[in-house]
């Protein structure tokens, strides 16, 4: 009996529930991420150490993520990114796949990065549960300001 | 962090649910597939059901010293709020159309209240104060002529603050006696005591309720089965309709292990609980005395007295409350949160939210809940306060807001 209800369930067990809201399940990506972030800062940058800052969100809403970049200013590519958040858990594991993502290969292109979206970051992520796309968006946003803040001190 | 880990959980969750007790189990076993009868059968095996339930309903209905007429049985501690809420107002509406809850009700009160709301029921919101703890002035200001429900839970299940419900009562039955008119029976008082189960008082008499809430699931008996007191002569629009069961008031066939569950589990915690809540209230002490000492910038949320003795509630300010739960769930550790992120409401905690702190939403995403319960021993709790410190020390050190003074 139970060696055939094993079997069973090797066959079916690519048909799961189409309700994601209430699956709270992350990928063992995801957990890797949380547990182990990549790129964090866990200090204040020293003056000088990074090209610009971007900050968003607000403690109020739950999240706030701050991040720092450098850029090379020839080739114009990201070549390292840190990065702060008070957010749950998606918030550091999506963070901290962002800034691999950015970073990795001898650092992105600008413009390049820019393309990134949280659909991305998600995928590389190995999907999240569907009430938490909206947690991995922030550092998105954050690289963004941070983006903004580098060209206007560039212009200056 | 690795080499500390163990494969046992440390169960701190037990105002979400509590494991059903074994003696409850076994209580149950003979009425899945030996007694099944359906109780309304004339038959040996129907009356034999029918008996079950009386017996069970009789045990309820002496803990709470009332009339076994006065227990209606429900699907949990949902539908029995749920049925408080619209049977009432369904029932009453003729007679006024205003309810007053707390802000901190659970949300099984909070739902039917919106939803009354959009057919045209007024509803007050009752503040609290800094501990949760209703304002009884307001309370006696928001009374009117059409107000004929009050619902305000007896214990909350995140901050574990316990309502003067007595006083609450009195206020309500002066009110009554100084408007003794045509309708000297409103407004109605219901109780929500799903946490508040096998800690604290439940004779309606004593409580001065009309209507109480009772659920399995808390009391280490089996979910989805609860009761709904309801003093007789108190009327309901019932939510279900069919074969009548439940004196009319809640049809479909009755759940009898379930509700033989019920019966074995209330009466257990009712049995055991001097001693728990004398055993339980020294462990929560302890507990959150070494929190508040060992991790800088926490608060405690709730009242530090008049608190269920199994709630403990704090907000460790600059991390994320999903965060440290899973961190906490990596040691084996099972607690909960007021966090957004940890809702599907994506809003955080409306009871910690609704306590008037400052910088109230930071407070309730960094709240972290854990409730102890029978199985829960001193060792438990100093395994998790080895761990806690560290686990805030790296989430601090990740976290964008620096912890203030």
């Amino acid at each position: 009996m139970i060696k055939k209800s094993k079997k069973k369930k090797k066959i079916i067990g690519d048909v799961v529930s189409k309700d994601v809201s209430q699956n709270w399940v992350y990928s063992a990506i995801v957990k890797d991420h949380f547990f182990h972030p990549r790129n964090f800062l866990d200090r204040e940058p020293k003056k000088g150490e990074f090209d610009a800052e971007g900050i968003v969100g607000s403690p109020a809403c739950g999240d706030v993520m701050r991040m720092w970049i450098k850029v090379d200013k020839k080739t114009n590519k990201i070549k390292d990114l840190k990065w702060k958040t008070f957010g749950c858990a998606t918030a550091i594991a999506s963070t901290s796949m962002f800034s691999v993502m950015v970073t990795e290969n001898g650092g992105m292109e600008i413009n390049e990065a820019l393309k990134i979206t949280p659909q991305d970051v998600v995928k590389r992520l190995g999907g999240l549960p569907a009430i938490k796309i909206h947690c991995s968006v922030l550092a998105d946003q954050a690289f963004k300001a941070a983006v903004k803040n580098y060209l206007s001190r560039q212009r200056k | 962090m690795d080499k500390n880990k163990i494969k046992k959980i440390i169960y701190m969750d037990y105002a979400a649910t509590t494991p059903v007790a074994i003696e409850v189990k076994k209580e149950m076993e003979k009425y899945w597939s030996e007694i099944y009868g359906n109780p309304s059968s004339l038959h040996s095996l129907g009356r034999m059901a029918r008996e079950a339930i009386d017996n069970a309903r009789s045990r309820i209905a002496k803990i709470l010293n009332c009339g076994t007429d006065e227990v209606i049985f429900t699907a949990g501690g949902t539908e029995s709020d749920n049925l408080a809420i619209f049977g009432v107002a369904h029932k009453y509406k003729d007679y006024g159309k205003h309810i007053i809850v707390s802000k901190i009700e659970h949300h099984a009160i909070l739902r039917p209240c919106e939803v009354l709301e959009k057919e045209g029921f007024e509803i007050t919101y009752l503040d609290v104060d800094k501990d949760g703890i209703v304002n009884l002035e307001k309370l006696a200001k928001s009374l009117r002529k059409d107000t004929i429900l009050v619902s305000i839970m007896y214990a909350n299940n995140e901050i574990g603050t316990i309502q003067p419900i007595l006083e609450i009562a009195k206020i309500i039955s002066d009110f009554k006696f100084k408007m003794q008119n045509e309708r000297k029976t409103l407004p109605l008082f219901h109780t929500d005591a799903c946490q508040a189960a096998g800690f604290l008082d439940l004779n309606v008499k004593n409580l001065g309720v009309d209507l109480m809430t009772l659920n399995g699931s808390k009391i280490y008996g089996p979910k989805q089965i609860a009761i709904l007191y309801k003093k007789s002569g108190v009327k309901l629009e019932p939510l279900i309709y069919g074969g009548g069961q439940e004196f009319n008031l809640r049809s479909g066939t009755e759940n009898l292990p379930l509700i033989v569950g019920l019966a074995k589990a209330l009466e257990l915690v009712e049995k055991n609980k001097k001693f728990e809540v004398k055993r339980l209230t020294k462990l929560r002490d302890y507990f959150i005395k070494k929190i508040l000492k060992l991790i800088p910038q926490s608060i405690l949320n709730g009242h530090a007295i008049k608190r269920l003795p199994n709630n403990i509630n704090v907000s460790i300010l600059g991390v994320e409350g999903e965060s440290v739960i899973l961190m906490l769930d990596d040691y084996g550790i099972c607690a909960s949160t007021g966090s957004a992120c940890n809702s599907k409401s994506l809003e955080p905690s409306h009871v910690i939210m609704a306590l008037g702190k400052a910088e109230a939403k930071e407070v309730a995403h960094s709240s972290i809940r854990f409730t102890l319960g029978k199985f829960t021993n001193k060792k438990e709790i100093d395994y998790v306060l080895k761990v806690l410190p560290g686990i805030i020390e790296r989430l601090r050190s990740i976290s964008a807001i620096t912890a203030k003074k």
